[in-house]
């Protein structure tokens, strides 16, 4: 059957990738990879997965152009605007007593999360205590943050995002539009980290108080969610906060005892002592 | 009809999918031995209206699908909003958060083709009334893995467009009336 001979092709790709380059898919959730895997080979031009597979084997420059479409992650500033306003009334103030603040965003992709926190924590007053560290995969992404330049036409979306999440300023004032793109401040960048970061192999890097990894679980498998969960709470300070997507939880997860829930309606743990 | 061992059973409606799931979904009796998964477009903030509705109306557990969770039967799922749902080989859901598709997320081709994969012969699609193209292509996949597509009858339905686009994606597809819809998925319980 041909479906079967797909799941073999996208089976012996994601070990090729592996070995070849060390980009480690094997454990992502296969439904929404093989689906990607699909649009790629369609819109790449290839007549099979082997096709790519072979092309991405011999060509180390083919190997950005199917990330591309391995770690796309589609987010918008201030996505879950309920989120962010639990962090700026019952987070930060939490924050507030530290003297200084590290914060992480795991699979941070363009960076919308991470202009949104920066700009969350420049209103509360805690952007020039904090070190942002924003990690990626995918190197294209960690430079589309870096640029924080956005198409104009999502700008309506974030701006109405920001206001909802209890904006105390207008978000204008951190872009400036420019040849139909609206470019953030680099002010907002200028305390953070970017760099690659892969929660399928990598280890702690630092000792964090918060941090955010939304919609980033959901395309792993459990044994993949509990070494992520594992290396996020190995990361955190005493009480440090962890963020997850609204429909992610760590309930089924191996370290569900290791977090107490925080605001439960937005997903939030703090790491608990045990 | 011809009878075949069926697992599963996936539902996408859009314009007019309250009203018609109604029709349906009340109907299916104690004991069903079939998942049920539901996508519906709805507007993001008119989400949650949709579980406690269906909750009140249903005879069954009506839940929201979560990450992970396995997909078992005698429960009606509706993806989350803002959500693409899929089903994986080991029957268990999956989410996924992203771009639209069809500019909707969730999609029903998403789950659709999902689905087919993970269930094979074992699958039976049903398109609504809507007034889009999704669900088309995914019927079809559907179709292509030997699983059986019904769809509403575009005449009698609130929105005819998401309709019409499966029939024509899927000359297999059985077009029913939403009683005769109703019926014939109630009947898998009682094989």
């Amino acid at each position: 059957m041909s479906e079967k001979i797909e799941d073999l092709e996208i089976q012996l790709l994601l070990e090729a990738l592996f070995q070849r380059y060390h980009y480690d898919f094997r454990h992502y959730a296969r439904a929404s990879i093989k689906r990607r895997l699909i649009q790629a080979r369609d819109q790449l031009g290839f007549a099979s997965i082997s096709a790519l597979q072979d092309r991405v084997l011999h060509d180390p420059a083919m190997l950005p152009r199917l990330l591309d479409y391995l770690t796309v992650q589609v987010s918008e500033m201030f996505r879950d605007p309920t989120y962010f306003r639990a962090l700026r009334e019952k987070v930060l103030p939490h924050l507030r007593t530290y003297p200084s603040l590290k914060v992480w965003i795991a699979g941070s992709s363009a960076g919308e999360e991470l202009y949104s926190l920066a700009i969350l924590f420049r209103e509360e007053g805690l952007y020039d205590r904090t070190l942002f560290y924003a990690t990626d995969i995918n190197p294209e992404a960690l430079r589309a943050a870096e640029a924080g330049a956005y198409p104009i036409d999502r700008i309506r979306k974030f701006t109405e995002n920001h206001q909802k999440s209890g904006g105390r300023s207008s978000l204008s004032d951190y872009y400036t539009a420019a040849y139909g793109r609206a470019v953030f401040d680099k002010t907002l960048r200028d305390r953070v980290v970017f760099s690659d970061h892969s929660l399928v192999t990598d280890a702690v890097f630092a000792e964090m108080h918060l941090i955010s990894c939304r919609n980033v679980m959901i395309y792993f498998d459990r044994a993949l969610q509990d070494r992520a969960i594992g290396l996020f709470r190995d990361s955190l300070a005493r009480k440090g906060f962890l963020g997850l997507g609204s429909k992610e939880s760590l309930r089924f997860s191996a370290h569900a005892t290791g977090f107490s829930d925080f605001v439960p309606e937005e997903k939030i743990y703090q790491r608990r002592e045990l | 009809m011809s009878r075949r061992p069926i697992k599963a059973v996936a539902i996408g409606a859009s314009a007019g999918a309250v009203q018609a799931l109604q029709a349906i979904l009340p109907r299916l009796p104690v004991g069903y031995p079939l998942p049920v998964v539901v996508v519906v477009h709805v507007p993001s903030d008119r989400s949650n209206v949709l579980l406690p509705l269906f909750q009140a109306k249903c005879r069954i557990t009506v839940k929201e699908a979560e990450d992970k969770e396995p997909v078992v039967g005698g429960v009606i799922y509706f993806a989350p909003s803002d959500y693409h749902v899929l089903i994986e080989a080991d029957g268990a859901f999956a989410l996924s958060s992203d771009e639209a598709v069809n500019y909707s997320r969730p999609s029903i081709d998403v789950l659709f083709e999902s689905a087919a994969d993970a269930y094979g012969p074992g699958l039976v699609g049903v398109i609504l009334t809507g007034a889009n193209h999704d669900g088309a292509a995914g019927l079809k996949a559907i179709v292509d893995a030997g699983g059986m597509a019904i769809v509403e009858n575009p005449v009698g339905a609130y929105a005819s467009a998401m309709p019409e686009a499966a029939i024509e994606a899927s000359s297999a597809a059985t077009i029913m009336n939403l009683d005769a819809i109703a019926s014939y998925l109630s009947s898998l319980g009682t094989a």
